[in-house]
């Protein structure tokens, strides 16, 4: 019974986990078309925002939770009007710019923060699931992981920005004779999807280890998971974690995890050869 | 909005147009068009496919460069603007085939139509709605699942939300049943009598144009070549002289 608490908590904590590291390339693959091959890397970055912050004696939750996404989001917001904003519907063009950003990326933080791997301690301690123990850190992962969903839901569906935002994505030419910027909106898009992916960055940092190449190890499972979404941003991505992070997961505990991630992509083969279209492709249509 | 009879004819045109070249990379489409649209003037543009009718409104809307000549709106000239800057400047754009935000519900259509006009939403849908009263038992039904008709109905309905200066109506009865084109006139009748809007519409239904316009240009080849009366227009072996295909 106590082992069924801890593999129940530890499932749920993947799915988060997979969320928090999926949504913020969903944002921006699911809206805009754009293939953001430093969406790893921008993540790395919002680590690397927290060390630092660490470092300097700034709040722990500060570091974790607050400004890796902004300063991420800020970053995002200086590559879309240097390089994407001239790319927009050249699909290649933008891969082969967002490889080049992420490999410069790499190449800067190693020069500036050497290629070590760093840690960040973590903030809270553990509590007992029966007789095993748990991290309560996962709860704040799982917590942080709400939060986004309800925050992204709630601006999506009940802000006039969110409504100006679908509009635009649905229909951009139209929604530029209503007096919508879309360049703008794109922009703004743009720096949100960076934030999220600050934000997993960040919260993630005191359980992966900081180093430079760390992007690389989230940005398959992410892709993997927006396909698997499909064209409902949010609650695809939810979906789509939710059912990725239980099979990694449950067969990551009765195997290995090197078994748990193939278990993971067998699972997203058979589900994109199913549901070309991912799963809000043919369910919950009208879902964000 | 007083329910008089028509404005008097103005001085300077709400819309000007000189010499408007433009087309699709190097393939010319419009050879130097000029008219003029007044103040609550309700103008039609008669001609056949491939004449280059809607090219003519995509330009004006800046949606496709304008190659040379000038457009001016109250005087001010608009040709280099983004779309974005015309429908902010007051152009209203009801293009052809209608583009309803297919996913966003009849009333967050109407909502994206209030984005300019900056009168309070609420007030403003509610307004509209009294004109097209069809609309008012679908406003949470996604916009992609109305019929062609109805979708022509949100299309005017959220172009006028954001109160344009002037409407660009691109052959809105294509495709539609007939009893909604007979709506469709009439709403456009009650709302030009009751508020002056200002059209230029493009069409080949000649029933439709001749109802609604108060002069006819016959767009031919890329050129106005001429300009009929409305009574004209109704009568088909005429308009065929004016806008055959040689």
């Amino acid at each position: 019974m106590d082992l069924t608490g801890l593999v129940a908590f530890n499932v749920v904590t993947g799915i988060a986990t997979l969320f928090l590291i999926t949504i913020g390339l969903g944002v921006i693959y699911g809206m805009m078309r754009i293939i953001n091959l430093a969406h790893g890397e921008f993540m790395m970055l919002g680590a690397y925002t927290a060390v630092t912050a660490v470092d300097h004696g700034v709040n722990i939750w500060v570091a974790l939770l607050v400004l890796p996404p902004l300063v991420v989001g800020l970053i995002g917001l200086a590559v879309e009007r240097t390089v994407i904003r001239f790319l927009y519907g050249r699909m290649m063009d933008t891969m082969l710019a967002t490889w080049g950003i992420s490999l410069g990326l790499i190449g800067l933080v190693t020069t500036l923060f050497g290629n070590v791997v760093k840690a960040v301690p973590t903030p809270v301690g553990s509590f007992e699931i029966g007789r095993y123990g748990a991290s309560l850190f996962n709860l704040v992962l799982i917590g942080t992981a709400l939060v986004a969903i309800v925050a992204l839901l709630g601006l999506l569906r009940f802000t006039k920005f969110g409504l100006v935002l679908r509009a635009t994505m649905q229909n951009a030419r139209m929604a530029a004779a209503l007096g919508v910027s879309p360049g703008t909106i794109y922009m703004a898009t743009f720096a949100l999807g960076s934030a999220l992916a600050g934000l997993a960055g960040g919260v993630l940092a005191p359980i992966s280890g900081v180093s430079p190449d760390m992007g690389a190890a989230y940005i398959a499972r992410a892709f993997i998971t927006v396909l698997g979404g499909g064209p409902a941003i949010v609650t695809g991505t939810g979906l789509a974690s939710g059912l990725f992070g239980f099979i990694d997961e449950l067969v990551s505990f009765q195997t290995s995890p090197v078994i748990g991630d193939v278990a993971l992509l067998c699972a997203a083969v058979l589900l994109i050869r199913v549901l070309p279209q991912g799963i809000t492709g043919r369910f919950l249509r009208r879902s964000l | 909005m007083n329910g008089t009879a028509s404005p008097p004819p103005p001085s300077v045109p709400l819309l000007s147009v000189e010499g408007l070249h433009s087309g699709y990379g190097r393939i010319p489409i419009l050879g130097g068009v000029s008219l003029a649209v007044g103040e609550g003037e309700f103008v039609g543009i008669l001609g056949h496919n491939g004449m280059g009718k809607s090219t003519l409104l995509r330009t004006l809307m800046g949606y496709l460069p304008a190659t040379a000549g000038s457009v001016s709106l109250s005087g001010r000239a608009i040709a280099g603007l983004s779309p974005t800057a015309r429908a902010r400047a007051g152009m209203g754009y009801v293009p052809q085939g209608r583009e309803i935000f297919p996913g966003l519900s009849v009333h967050e259509n109407l909502r994206m139509g209030c984005l300019l006009g900056g009168a309070p939403e609420a007030g403003r849908i509610e307004e509209i709605l009294g004109l097209f009263p069809r609309l008012k038992a679908y406003l949470d039904r996604p916009g992609g699942a109305l019929s062609g008709g109805e979708q022509q109905l949100l299309a005017l309905a959220r172009c006028l939300c954001g109160a344009p200066r002037i409407v660009l109506l691109d052959e809105p009865t294509e495709g539609i049943q007939p009893s909604i084109i007979e709506e469709i006139i009439e709403t456009l009748q009650l709302i030009g009598r009751e508020r002056g809007l200002t059209v230029l519409l493009v069409e080949q239904n000649l029933n439709f144009i001749a109802s609604l316009s108060r002069r006819i240009l016959i767009l031919k080849k890329g050129a106005i070549t001429g300009e009929v009366p409305p009574e004209v227009a109704r009568d088909r072996a005429m308009i065929d002289e004016f806008v055959g295909m040689d």
